[in-house]
C-alpha cells in the first residue's frame, strides 16, 4: 500500500485528537486536579478562616543587640535537644543566622542596599501556608496542622530527604550521625540534655516546630520569649486582627522570604 | 534396608537431640516476668489487661492525636486521676524503673521496641 506524506499527516492528526480527547489525563487537567508544584495555588486568595500562627522578626533590633540572635539560638537548641556536631556539613539547625543576601536571595531584585550586605538575619522554618515539604514527603511524616504549624512526626520519617530538597529555605537538617553520641574527644553532641523533650535518632530529618509543645501549655516560642525584652520578635495568630503579630504587621512594612515561590511563609521580617 | 543398623539409632539420637528443649522443660511452668509496679499508685490510665495487651496502641493513639490534631496533652482516668499523655513525661514518671518494668516483659517476649532511640530514659537521679 502506498502512503504519501499527506495521508500520513492526516492520520497522525486524527490519532492525536482522538488520543487527547479521550484520555483521562486531559480531563483531570481540565478539572485542575494535577497541581504542578503548587503553581495553581500561587496568587489565589488564601483562606482567612481558622488559626494561622505566624511570626515577625525585626532585624534592626538584632543589629542593636549583637548577642541576642545567639541567645535565641542557644535557648531553642537547648530545650529541643538539638545536637551540635561541630561540623558545618553535618550541622543541625532549627534556628540560625545567615547573611542578609543569603536569606533574602536577590530573586527578581537586580541590586540590594549596600548596608544590608553581610547583615546577620535570624532564620527558621517559615511554616508556609502552602508548604512544599509536606507535598514532597512520601510518608506523611511532615504535615500541616490546623493551627498553621508545619509539624513533624519523627517516628514516620524514613530519612529520604525529599523535604530538604523541596524546602527553598534550607530549614531542614538531616541527622547524618547519632545525635546522642559523642565525638572522638568524648564531647556529647547534646551538651545539656533536656529531659522534658525527646531527642532524635540517626537518619531522620528535623526542623523548628514553632515550639508546639510550649504553645500547648500556653507559652510562646522560646526564641520570642528570649527576644521579648528587646521587642525583636512577635508571635501570634495572623488571622486574628487583634493579635500582637497582626498589630505589628499593620504598623510596619514587612517582607517575606522568596514570596515569588508561592509558599506563603508565615514568618515576616521588618528590615 | 541397607545400613539400617547405623541409620535408625542415629535417627533416634537426632530426633532426641532436636526435641531436647521440649522434653527437658516438660511439666515445668515457665515463670512469667515479675514486674516492679510503682508503689505510690494503685491504678494506671486504663485497666491492667488493656495496658498489658495494648499499651503500644495507646501510645500510638496519643502520638497521632497530639502531633497531628493538636489533641490534649493530658487525660483523666475513670476515677478522676490526671495524667500526662506522654511516654517520657507521663508513663515514665510513675514507671521510672524501666529495667524492672518495660524491659522485663520485652525481654521475656523477645520484643525490641525502638522507643529509647529518641526518647530519654528516666535518669538515675529520677530513681
Amino acid at each position: 500500500m502506498k502512503k504519501d506524506r499527506r495521508d500520513f499527516l492526516k492520520l497522525a492528526g486524527c490519532a492525536a485528537v482522538a488520543g487527547v480527547g479521550s484520555s483521562t489525563a486531559f480531563h483531570s487537567l481540565l478539572r485542575g486536579e494535577a497541581e504542578a508544584a503548587g503553581l495553581k495555588r500561587a496568587g489565589t486568595k488564601k483562606d482567612k478562616s481558622g488559626t494561622r500562627l505566624g511570626m515577625v522578626i525585626d532585624i534592626q533590633k538584632f543589629i542593636d543587640n549583637r548577642d541576642l540572635a545567639q541567645r535565641c539560638i542557644r535557648v531553642c537548641h537547648q530545650i529541643h535537644n538539638v545536637p551540635d556536631f561541630g561540623n558545618p556539613k553535618d550541622e543541625i539547625k532549627w534556628l540560625w543566622t545567615d547573611r542578609f543576601e543569603h536569606v533574602f536571595v536577590k530573586d527578581t531584585h537586580y541590586r540590594q542596599a549596600q548596608h544590608l550586605q553581610g547583615m546577620p538575619v535570624l532564620s527558621l522554618c517559615n511554616h508556609c501556608d502552602n508548604p512544599p515539604c509536606v507535598r514532597a514527603c512520601p510518608t506523611k511524616a511532615t504535615f500541616k496542622k490546623d493551627d498553621g504549624v508545619v509539624g513533624m512526626d519523627y517516628h514516620r520519617c524514613i530519612g529520604c530527604r525529599f523535604c530538604m530538597a523541596a524546602c527553598p529555605y534550607g530549614a531542614r537538617s538531616f541527622n547524618w550521625r547519632d545525635p546522642r553520641g559523642m565525638d572522638e574527644h568524648g564531647r556529647s553532641f547534646i551538651s545539656e540534655i533536656n529531659p522534658e523533650y525527646p531527642a532524635r535518632t540517626m537518619g531522620v530529618v528535623e526542623k523548628c516546630n514553632f515550639c508546639t509543645e510550649r504553645l500547648a501549655v500556653g507559652k510562646i516560642p522560646a526564641c520570642v520569649e528570649e527576644a521579648a525584652a528587646a521587642e525583636a520578635m512577635f508571635f501570634g495568630d495572623l488571622n486574628d486582627p487583634d493579635s500582637e503579630v497582626s498589630r505589628v504587621l499593620r504598623e510596619k512594612f514587612t517582607i517575606q522570604r522568596r514570596p515569588s515561590l508561592g509558599t506563603y511563609p508565615s514568618v515576616f521580617y521588618i528590615i | 534396608m541397607y545400613g539400617s543398623g547405623r541409620i535408625i539409632p542415629a535417627l533416634i539420637i537426632f530426633v532426641g537431640l532436636m526435641t531436647f528443649p521440649i522434653w527437658y522443660n516438660a511439666g515445668k511452668a515457665q515463670q512469667p516476668p515479675e514486674l516492679v509496679l510503682p508503689s505510690e499508685y494503685s491504678e494506671c490510665v486504663r485497666d491492667t489487661q488493656f495496658m498489658r495487651e495494648s499499651h503500644m496502641v495507646l501510645l500510638h493513639e496519643w502520638r497521632d492525636d497530639i502531633l497531628r490534631k493538636s489533641g490534649p496533652r493530658s487525660g483523666v482516668t475513670a476515677s478522676g486521676m490526671q495524667y500526662e499523655r506522654s511516654l517520657q513525661k507521663g508513663c515514665m514518671s510513675c514507671h521510672y524503673d524501666k529495667k524492672n518494668f518495660c524491659d522485663q516483659c520485652h525481654d521475656y517476649t523477645a520484643v525490641v521496641p525502638d522507643c529509647w532511640a529518641c526518647h530519654l530514659e528516666p535518669t538515675k537521679e529520677a530513681i
